[in-house]
């Protein structure tokens, strides 16, 4: 539903849920998405004492451990305005597993339903809540697009961070080839299947580097860090000094772009 | 290791088989080839998203309902095939049903089989039983054909032979094909394979098929395929066994023509298969052809073990499509045969388990990075994912009495569950979290350069200088 069109009123404050990898591997991002928001009227407040959505416990088979830590996410979002998340990944679990995590225990369980509803995706709210549309003040550039598995099957939302892109006048948005496939992180699975992660990340960068896009932006950093680790890699190999492909959050690029 | 006993330890050896696959380009870009154009055909099949979607939710459903009351429909199916004179067997496992498939061929004193296309019979791996007992079986579907001559097994449930090229099967056919010289002409292969089985059904003591969908309320066979190899082989032979899992019955012919079609478009891409054939018993009095006795044999293999959890029973929905091989990266990457299971891909992470148990497959489902590819091109509707996220659980936890799966536990380390609740006591805690992750970025410098398997094509990770709340405590 594209709130933005319908009568339910523009939030003035929402709760910024990090993500683990943002909060110690990509703080620039959240920095950046915090600023955006803030420059659209928005208060956003920061729980300090959130963590992680327990993702990685919970695909990994250890649903106690995951649960015992999304329970603590749980209780950080007491007011009722929406929660942002700079990840669809991490959105999708706060979103679709913790009903399922917590069905046992009413009280959380009615607790997580109700969280679930009032989780946003950066790019999803950006779009639908506060039907941003950004004044485009940099140069002309050719980017392209990684859209995460999470964004695009289990949250829905693969079509905001195009809809994004493409309201810059001065931005193209490249089409690479396998869009839709995965870029090969999956959390542990780039730590216990290391050759076939290796394959997909591999053919991803090259199907991005294909299309000559200047950079790649992502609204998942858990996949930024996978492409953008084996780019600086195979620059490495390859003697490269400077990043033959740079990439950031859309958060980051959206940011600069419409810089006053 | 004989071929035979790969099916008892598939795992091991599985990170082995997928680094050849993963290291050797000319099969990568050729397995990438063969599954983009399967998905390209099945694209075009489905134009409309909102129908597509109003299909699966049809497709489910049915699947689901007849699921529903599969202990009910396994009977009426029994009594209405019986009742048209086609004699059902029961077999709890594999053993059980080579057993039954071979007093049937000894009571005919078979010396020759043909065989239509059937996973199950490579479930139970019939093609063994019937050499061990001296049963000559030949199989009929070309792609079938192309892995028996090479000794091989298939690497696609649908496409058997999907790993070879037409020169590879070219060299096999001028070398174990008498009197056939060399030509990477497909038209001519195809007639070369054809004019070697179309004197095997002539002369057949036995055929044997698999079954798409059985259905209970008329007891029908019905069998979908591309070559009329499936109906030669039911029909020409004075015997017909077909075999099955107990799970494809379903109660109305009425539920047969949306599962068909989900089921063609899904796998080949095709509006319907060639030819789909209906079988309804043998050879009645008067009648000129047929088949004089037709059997049909049952297989369980764990499949009830599946079906008595409720999330687990949602494996059993599964068509046999492939499309969930299609569209998946892992196996795109890796083909089939990394696997060493029957069934490959997404489809084999989640019923392997219940055929081989979790001893022996314990390591699969952690071979997927949990895109979801699969669940959502699945034409029933799989929630795949989850049920890979359940099997890890099974797996991982430590053993417990009563488990809903055999080999519960099997994956348990010690080691590795007290690394997650130390992950846990961190994560839970808002202070200990704080130090932690204060301490990661202070000391950024201090991580390892090698990081197992990430840094094998990464750089290694290192945390930022500052953390996002440190930036932002210093905004204020």
């Amino acid at each position: 539903m594209n709130l933005a069109e319908s009568a339910a009123p523009r939030p003035t404050d929402v709760y910024f849920f990090a993500t683990c990898v943002v909060d110690q591997f990509f703080p620039g991002a959240g920095m950046d998405a915090i600023t955006l928001l803030e420059r659209e009227g928005i208060r956003v407040h920061f729980p300090d004492e959130q963590t992680c959505c327990g993702q990685p416990a919970f695909t990994s088979g250890f649903r106690d451990e995951a649960r015992k830590v999304a329970a603590l996410q749980l209780s950080l979002f007491p007011n009722n305005w929406p929660v942002v998340v700079p990840s669809g990944s991490c959105a999708g679990m706060m979103k679709h597993h913790y009903p399922t995590l917590f069905e046992a225990d009413p009280v959380r369980s009615a607790q997580a339903v109700a969280l679930s509803a009032r989780i946003f995706e950066f790019t999803e709210f950006l779009v639908h809540v506060l039907g941003y549309q950004p004044e485009d003040k940099g140069a002309d550039c050719t980017v392209v697009l990684h859209t995460s598995c999470s964004a695009r099957r289990e949250m829905g939302v693969h079509l905001t961070g195009r809809t994004l892109l493409g309201s810059l006048n001065g931005v193209t948005v490249a089409q690479q080839d396998h869009e839709s496939e995965c870029c090969g992180f999956g959390g542990i699975f780039s730590v216990k299947q290391p050759e076939i992660s290796g394959a997909m990340v591999e053919d991803k960068l090259k199907s991005l580097k294909a299309t000559g896009a200047e950079r790649v932006v992502s609204a998942d950093c858990g996949c930024l860090m996978n492409i953008l680790g084996h780019a600086a890699w195979k620059d490495e190999q390859d003697g490269r000094k400077t990043p033959s492909l740079p990439g950031e959050h859309i958060a980051s690029f959206l940011l600069r772009r419409t810089a006053k | 290791m004989s071929e035979h006993n790969l099916n008892f330890m598939p795992t091991e050896g599985f990170r082995a088989r997928a680094k050849d696959v993963v290291e050797n380009p000319f099969l990568r870009q050729s397995f990438r080839g063969a599954m983009d154009f399967l998905i390209t055909k099945r694209a075009a099949q489905f134009p409309s998203p909102e129908e597509l979607e109003t299909l699966r939710t049809l497709g489910e459903q049915i699947r689901q309902y007849n699921l529903g009351k599969l202990p009910a429909l396994l009977l009426q199916l029994e009594e209405n095939l019986t009742r048209n004179g086609i004699q059902v067997h029961w077999a709890e496992t594999p053993d059980e049903a080579n057993a039954i498939i071979l007093g049937i061929c000894k009571a005919h004193s078979a010396k020759l089989m043909v065989k239509g296309k059937s996973m199950v019979s490579e479930e139970i791996e019939l093609n063994h039983a019937c050499e061990a007992a001296g049963i000559d079986a030949m199989e009929s579907d070309m792609g079938e054909y192309i892995v028996q001559l090479a000794g091989e097994k298939p690497s696609h449930i649908i496409m058997p032979a999907i790993h070879k090229t037409k020169e590879e099967i070219a060299r096999l056919f001028n070398e174990k094909v008498p009197g056939v010289d060399y030509t990477d002409n497909v038209d001519e292969l195809i007639q070369i394979g054809r004019r070697v089985l179309r004197e095997k059904f002539l002369v057949a003591d036995i055929g044997l098929s698999g079954v798409n969908m059985a259905v209970a309320e008329t007891g029908t066979l019905c069998l979908v395929e591309n070559e009329g190899n499936g109906r030669l082989s039911t029909t020409a032979p004075p015997v017909h066994i077909a075999i099955t899992g107990i799970e494809k019955v379903v109660e109305k012919l009425a539920h047969v023509p949306p599962l068909l079609s989900l089921l063609t478009r899904s796998a080949t891409g095709q509006n319907i298969s060639t030819y789909f054939n209906m079988i309804s018993g043998p050879r009645k009095p008067g009648e000129k052809d047929g088949p004089t006795e037709v059997h049909l044999v049952l297989l369980d293999n764990g499949r009830t073990q599946a079906y008595a959890d409720e999330q687990l029973r949602k494996t059993l929905q599964c068509i046999r499509c492939g499309a969930c091989m299609n569209h998946c990266p892992v196996y795109t990457r890796i083909g089939g045969h990394a696997y060493g299971t029957t069934y490959p891909g997404p489809i084999g992470k989640i019923i392997s388990p219940h055929l081989l148990g979790l001893e022996a497959t314990a390591n699969m489902a952690s071979a997927s990075s949990m895109c979801g590819a699969c669940g959502e091109v699945c034409p029933v509707k799989i929630p795949i994912p989850e049920l890979l996220m359940r099997l890890r659980e099974e797996s991982y936890s430590a053993p417990h009495a009563n488990p809903a799966m055999r080999g519960q536990g099997a994956g348990y380390s010690r080691l590795v569950t007290s690394i997650w609740r130390g992950w846990a006591a961190v994560y839970r805690s808002p202070a200990l979290y704080g130090a932690v992750t204060w301490l990661g970025s202070r000391f950024r410098w201090l991580m390892p350069a090698k990081q197992g398997g990430w840094t094998s094509v990464r750089v290694p990770l290192k945390p930022a200088p500052k953390r996002l709340r440190d930036m932002l405590r210093e905004r204020g």
